[in-house]
């Protein structure tokens, strides 16, 4: 046989088989080819496949076998030798790329599987996530919720409305069926039903507070789920179709202001608690969340606060509302007991006119009667009788003073006086009392003590008179010295004394006063007893010494008065005592003008013996005038003679006559130059007499004019008894003469 | 001790003077005939001096009746000196205040201020109730003078 290149099939073609096979090959190279295309299709679209080179290498292995099966196609009938090469080439190819896909897949394989690993984590991990969120919006649900009732449960400060309120909001926040509140009663013994939500006024139920389900939520600050069946939770009647939904309650307790502390909260010492019970609606299979559970703690934790707060308000609130009736309480108290100061005041002020007017009367006349011609002892009894008056004017003096001193209404009479004076004085109203009991009493002045000084006189020489008195009255010998200066200011400052300030100034000076006596002494501490008003022990306070009044007690008030201090220095009993003052006193204008200005004091002398041989010239044209003034001096016990002419004065003058007075209202004489004159004639001051002008008017002018010309006084006429005595002692005694 | 009707009698007389002197003496003060100087010389008044009042208002009298002459006179002039005329005016306060007349002495006031003014019929108009107002003072005080003089020769004292 001749070989031919054509190959014939072993065996005789069976036609349908073949053409199955055929059909079978031609579609399985169509889906091999077009799986490739699909992979490529699909790789283009999706960026993200990592594997780019094995689809790539799938595709080859695909593509070829494809091919293969393809020119399998070919091969059935016969065919050239060409394409039996072919069909070589493209089975190496494919048994090549199978080759290589199938090692390439042993690498790949588990990472791919890994991935699908990964995808399952992240799926679970997803999730968790999921879950998580989930809870945190729960939580910030019940956050949101907490604030939004203590917002309700804190916007009031009423008692009732914050536990009512609370049963609302939580009523619905967590869609609760039932809401109710027990409140402890009084005793604690038993809770009562205070609040639902349901009922408005809930009536009458209570419950022992011992029950072992009461005491298991108060031993514990958190929710605790209870049996819906407990007392506390049966609210309403059971029906037995009622499937009853799950009950919390929860303790909140109620604080007392005492039971705060700052960083604590006080867990033991509150015992009272009230219980709130809170009940899901039956029949929803709903059950309480931890979340819920939380949410009802802490709004019982609110809810006690807010208690608090309204217990503290309203404690705050009763406290100001008895303030003020204690207000008003005081208020009325303190109006009368202002008028019944006044009420006192002006009795003691009437009382003090009606006493004084007879006492004045009773004085006045004794005065008259002592001037009349009386037998020795009916002068003796009407001394006595003015001696008594006076004293109980006084007394009846110096007892308005001691209620004015009381209540502070007593002013001082200021007033320029003579210092020096006020002091012998003293001395003389002592020295007979003192001579009675043979001490001796010594006066020394400062040589730096003004003569004169402005203050209350009165109360001054009271208070003196009293120290000295004291003195004389508690020695029964040795000596007694009263001594006055101007203190200084180191001597003012005495240390038991510390909140004493004296302050020297320009027109003040402070006076210190010290009268040691070598007396019985004063138990040192007996001193401070001493000031005060019936005190026991010496009865200082009591006695009565000349004109003194009621004592040490007055004496101090009066030294406060003029912004000073007393004091009573002992060593001891028997050892004597030194009582100290200092008061403050003005220091009067240095002019005369002020001389001129101010009525004349000094005791007024009843006696005529004063005057008795006193050479007194008048000068006086009227004749009428002059006979009265002389007829006046006269009745005094002078010896005068009169002029009728300026001329005839100056010829009569001489150094034997003390005093002068002339009419400067005379026409034609010149009253004021005859005093010149007589300056003239008289060089020396203690011989010269002294003038005195009788004028009708007192004005400004006159006055200065008659200062000018250098007289020594000014009295306006017409001039009674009574004035021209006082005129002539003032004029003796200070050789110059005030008038007003 | 026994007194006799005729001593009764005579007690009973003096406390009558006495009573109406004093009665007198009251209303003289309420009318403002008198003022409180009278008083004090009243008060001068005593057993070294016991004429005095009666010694001094007749001094008084003496002096104001010249007084009222040479004012007249004065007045009564062409050209009245006005100053003469308020120096006798004044005398005659000053006397009139000395004694307590106090009416006298009012009137005395009055007058010096229209012979300020220089008024000569004013002047004339006061001049005539001076001398009214003297005459009255003088006659209420001669009266007064006269019951006293009674009493002592009745052998009583003058109440002062």
């Amino acid at each position: 046989m001749e070989s031919c290149n054509c190959i014939e099939p072993q065996w005789p073609a069976d036609e349908l088989l073949m053409k199955y096979q055929y059909i079978s090959d031609f579609f399985i190279a169509l889906a091999y080819f077009s799986i490739p295309l699909e992979l490529i299709y699909f790789v283009k679209k999706s960026a993200v496949f990592p594997y780019r080179w094995v689809l790539v290498q799938f595709g080859a292995f695909i593509v070829l076998c494809g091919a293969t099966h393809l020119i399998n196609l070919w091969t059935f009938n016969m065919h050239s030798r060409t394409v039996a090469v072919v069909m070589t080439t493209a089975k190496v190819l494919t048994a090549l790329v199978s080759c290589v896909t199938a090692l390439m897949l042993v690498h790949i394989i588990p990472d791919l599987l890994s991935v699908k690993t990964r995808e399952l984590f992240l799926k679970n991990k997803a999730a968790e996530l999921d879950r998580e969120m989930g809870l945190i919006r729960t939580q910030e649900e019940t956050g949101r919720h907490v604030r939004m009732l203590t917002h309700e449960i804190r916007s009031t400060l009423d008692r009732h409305t914050i536990l009512k309120t609370t049963l609302v909001e939580l009523g619905r926040t967590l869609a609760l069926e039932e809401c109710a509140l027990w409140m402890p009663t009084r005793t604690g013994l038993e809770l009562q039903l205070s609040y639902t939500l349901r009922h408005q006024n809930p009536v009458g139920f209570t419950v022992p507070t011992q029950l072992p389900v009461i005491n298991q939520v108060f031993n514990t600050n958190r929710a605790v789920k209870i049996s819906p069946n407990s007392p506390v939770a049966r609210l309403r009647p059971i029906a037995a179709k009622y499937m009853p939904g799950e009950v919390v309650a929860v303790r909140v307790p109620l604080l007392h202001l005492s039971n705060f502390q700052i960083y604590d909260w006080p867990e033991l010492s509150t015992k009272r608690y009230a219980l709130m019970v809170l009940m899901l609606p039956s029949d929803s299979a709903r059950k309480w969340h931890v979340h819920e559970l939380e949410l009802v703690e802490v709004v019982a934790d609110q809810v006690a606060v807010a208690l608090s707060h309204a217990a503290i308000l309203e404690e705050s609130m009763r406290a100001r509302d008895l303030l003020i009736e204690q207000n008003v309480a005081l208020d009325l108290a303190r109006r009368e007991a202002e008028t019944a100061v006044r009420a006192r005041n002006d009795f003691l002020a009437v009382m003090n006119h009606e006493m004084g007017t007879p006492m004045h009367a009773i004085i006045a006349v004794s005065s008259l009667l002592q001037e009349t011609e009386l037998t020795p002892e009916q002068r003796l009894m009407v001394e006595t009788i003015l001696k008594s008056s006076n004293l109980l004017a006084t007394l009846i003096n110096d007892v308005l003073d001691l209620s004015r001193l009381e209540d502070g209404s007593l002013q001082l009479d200021i007033g320029t006086f003579n210092l020096h004076a006020l002091f012998k004085e003293v001395l003389n109203l002592i020295k007979p009392i003192a001579s009675v009991k043979k001490l001796l009493i010594t006066l020394s002045l400062a040589s730096d003590l003004p003569e004169y000084a402005v203050g209350d006189e009165k109360r001054l020489m009271q208070t003196l008179l009293n120290v000295v008195g004291n003195a004389v009255k508690f020695s029964k010998d040795g000596s007694i010295s009263l001594s006055a200066f101007v203190a200084k200011s180191e001597s003012l400052r005495d240390p038991r004394v510390p909140d004493f300030f004296p302050v020297p100034s320009d027109n003040h000076f402070y006076l210190r006063v010290q009268v040691k006596d070598s007396g019985s002494g004063i138990n040192p501490q007996d001193i401070p007893k001493l000031f005060t008003k019936f005190a026991q022990g010496q009865s200082l306070a009591t006695k009565n010494s000349d004109g003194s009044g009621l004592g040490l007690a007055i004496c101090k008030r009066f030294v406060n008065l003029m912004e000073g201090h007393i004091w009573i220095e002992s060593e001891g009993l028997g050892k004597g005592s030194t009582a100290i003052f200092v008061v403050k006193l003005g220091i009067p204008e240095r002019s005369n003008e002020l001389k001129l200005s101010f009525v004349p004091k000094g005791p007024a002398n009843h006696g005529q013996t004063n005057f008795l041989g006193l050479k007194v010239l008048v000068m006086d044209d009227n004749g009428v005038s002059r006979s009265v003034t002389k007829g006046l001096l006269v009745h005094l016990g002078c010896d005068v003679m009169t002029v009728s002419s300026g001329d005839e004065c100056l010829r009569a003058i001489t150094q034997e006559h003390q005093v002068v007075f002339m009419d400067i209202c005379m026409p034609g004489v010149d009253g004021y130059e005859i005093a010149v004159r007589i300056h003239e004639m008289f060089s020396k001051r203690h011989e010269r007499p002294l003038i005195v002008a009788l004028t009708g008017n007192t004005d400004r002018v006159t006055k200065e004019h008659c200062l000018r010309v250098g007289m020594d006084g000014v009295i306006l006429k017409p001039v009674s008894v009574d004035k021209m005595r006082i005129v002539l002692s003032e004029l003796l005694e200070h050789r110059v003469l005030f008038e007003a | 001790r026994h007194r006799s009707r005729r001593e009764q009698a005579q007690i009973m007389e003096v406390g009558q003077l006495q009573r109406k002197f004093v009665d007198y003496t009251a209303s003289l003060f309420c009318e403002g005939f008198l003022d409180a100087q009278f008083t004090q010389l009243q008060q001068l008044q005593d057993e070294s001096n016991p004429d005095f009042v009666v010694e001094v208002v007749s001094l008084f009298f003496e002096d104001t009746e010249k007084l009222l002459n040479d004012l007249t006179r004065a007045l009564d002039q062409q050209i009245v000196d006005f100053k003469k005329v308020d120096a006798h005016v004044h005398q005659l306060k000053g006397s009139s205040s000395s004694i307590g007349a106090q009416r006298v002495r009012n009137a005395c006031i009055a007058f010096r201020n229209f012979c300020e003014e220089q008024n000569t019929d004013a002047c004339s108009k006061c001049l005539q109730q001076v001398k009214q107002e003297y005459s009255l003072a003088k006659n209420k005080l001669d009266t007064l003078f006269r019951l006293e003089q009674q009493i002592a020769e009745a052998g009583g004292a003058v109440p002062m």
